[in-house]
């Protein structure tokens, strides 16, 4: 038996797409959830609402502390005995996205920090009311700032996606282990499945490093 | 509640296989990173090349995908198969030494460039010049990033789950989950009480370096750098 076996590999690559296709479906999904939250917290953090932003700190070094496997399955397991069923799929998009909004609300944390004071003060002087100032000065300045960070994210969930064959979604390397099991040969399947993570993401952060590039410039 | 003691235990049984898993891939990611960081500084465009492969390979692709294919696919190719603990050392090892490497080759580059110009107008040797004035300098910058890539290789011992070692998640999810049903709230509550207290340990051990680094060097630990790293914890920069 050949250590490669180009046909097998020709054969399950339709397969090994397919299920990529799944992969990037979370990863986008994901993504929307952990770019808006992660905003959200950042943004409520910076009020200093008193309790709130004690829990939410909390959240945030819990949720960075402990492995995205053990809150996927604390998602699947734990929440349907409280009456919230949520497929793999769902547990999937949902896990991925808390578990990286802890990051990107930090990302957004020091986007904020870094706008100078005075446009705060000029904010101030003109009694432009809250969300104007928000909407209208500091995100406008902040976010476009610490776009790279967050395309760095948005990669790095890419590459944590097939965690969540621990809970049975069909992403690629999944899919790779049920091709492999039937013929017995692993070889292949595995190794196209980290082909076509390195296909997609190091153009990703070779794109990500021309726009930081970019901005450094600028 | 009942069960708290058996879940504890069970958890409990877990823990070793965790820290070593951790311990042994902190030992790795530190020889690699130190290796690669350097050879990515070389002078050789051949030598900086294939370093790249090295590094690249392993950020670009997923941590599963690369525990399969050591675990499942090399023994297809060499003969042999590691054992199951083993084989994950060898994973957290190679991918952390990756983003590891892009550490030290920033934080030696980012010494000043006035501190290498003293250093040659003192007429210190090469080797002077990166043991004396550059590394120490650049170890200090290092330590931050490193304490959250250490953070990150012990969460990603969770996958070891995968490939049966019985580490701490699989603990949780093996054995507890089909027994206890129940009690699903309590099992993880714990499992994430003793992640927590662990990355707490690796940030304690941490800033403790920290200090005695920047000591050496007459400064305080910054509190800027730490914030910076909070901010890019997770992907190496």
């Amino acid at each position: 038996m050949p250590l490669w076996d180009w046909n097998y590999a020709f054969d399950i690559l339709p397969d090994l797409l397919l299920a990529l296709v799944t992969t990037i479906e979370i990863t986008v999904l994901g993504s929307v959830v952990a770019l808006l939250l992660g905003l959200v917290f950042a943004v409520l953090r910076r009020l200093h609402i008193p309790v709130l932003d004690q829990v939410l700190w909390a959240f945030v070094e819990v949720v960075r502390s402990t492995p995205l496997l053990v809150q996927v399955f604390f998602l699947f397991f734990v929440l349907p005995q409280f009456g919230i069923t949520l497929s793999a799929f769902v547990v999937g998009v949902v896990g991925l996205g808390i578990h990286y909004a802890t990051y990107t609300s930090e990302v957004y944390r020091a986007g904020i920090d870094a706008i100078p004071k005075g446009q705060w003060e000029a904010c101030t002087a003109l009694s432009l009311p809250r969300l104007r100032v928000w909407t209208g000065v500091i995100l406008p300045q902040a976010v476009p700032r610490v776009l790279p960070a967050l395309g760095n994210y948005v990669i790095s969930m890419f590459k944590e996606v097939p965690l969540l064959l621990a809970i049975g979604v069909v992403e690629v390397v999944n899919e790779a282990r049920e091709l492999g099991s039937l013929t017995f040969r692993y070889t292949e399947p595995y190794t196209i499945a980290g082909l076509l993570f390195l296909l997609l993401s190091y153009p990703a952060s070779m794109l990500v490093r021309r726009l930081e590039r970019r901005r450094a410039a600028a | 509640m009942d069960n708290l003691p058996q879940i504890v235990s069970v958890l409990g049984d877990g823990i070793p296989e965790t820290v070593i898993a951790t311990l042994g891939g902190v030992l790795l990611t530190i020889v690699l990173s130190f290796g690669a960081g350097l050879l990515l500084l070389s002078p050789s465009r051949t030598v900086r090349g294939v370093t790249r492969v090295y590094v690249e390979g392993f950020r670009g692709t997923s941590e599963v995908v690369q525990l399969f294919w050591i675990y499942f696919v090399l023994p297809v190719l060499v003969g042999f198969q590691l054992l199951p603990l083993f084989a994950g050392i060898v994973v957290l090892g190679l991918n952390h030494g990756a983003y590891g490497a892009e550490i030290v080759r920033g934080a030696i580059r980012s010494v000043p460039r006035a501190q290498y110009e003293g250093a040659i107008a003192l007429s210190l040797s090469p080797a002077q010049r990166m043991r004396r004035v550059i590394f120490p300098q650049a170890f200090v910058e290092m330590l931050p990033p490193f304490n959250n890539l250490f953070i990150q290789l012990l969460k990603s011992t969770a996958i070891l789950a995968l490939i049966t070692v019985p580490e701490v998640t699989r603990q949780a999810r093996e054995v507890l989950i089909p027994n206890y049903g129940s009690d699903t709230l309590l099992i993880f509550g714990v499992t994430f009480v003793i992640y927590l207290v662990l990355a707490g340990l690796i940030t304690l051990g941490m800033r403790l370096l920290e200090r005695v680094a920047s000591a050496r060097l007459g400064r305080r630990p910054s509190r800027a750098a730490r914030q910076a790293a909070k901010a890019t914890a997770g992907v190496a920069s």
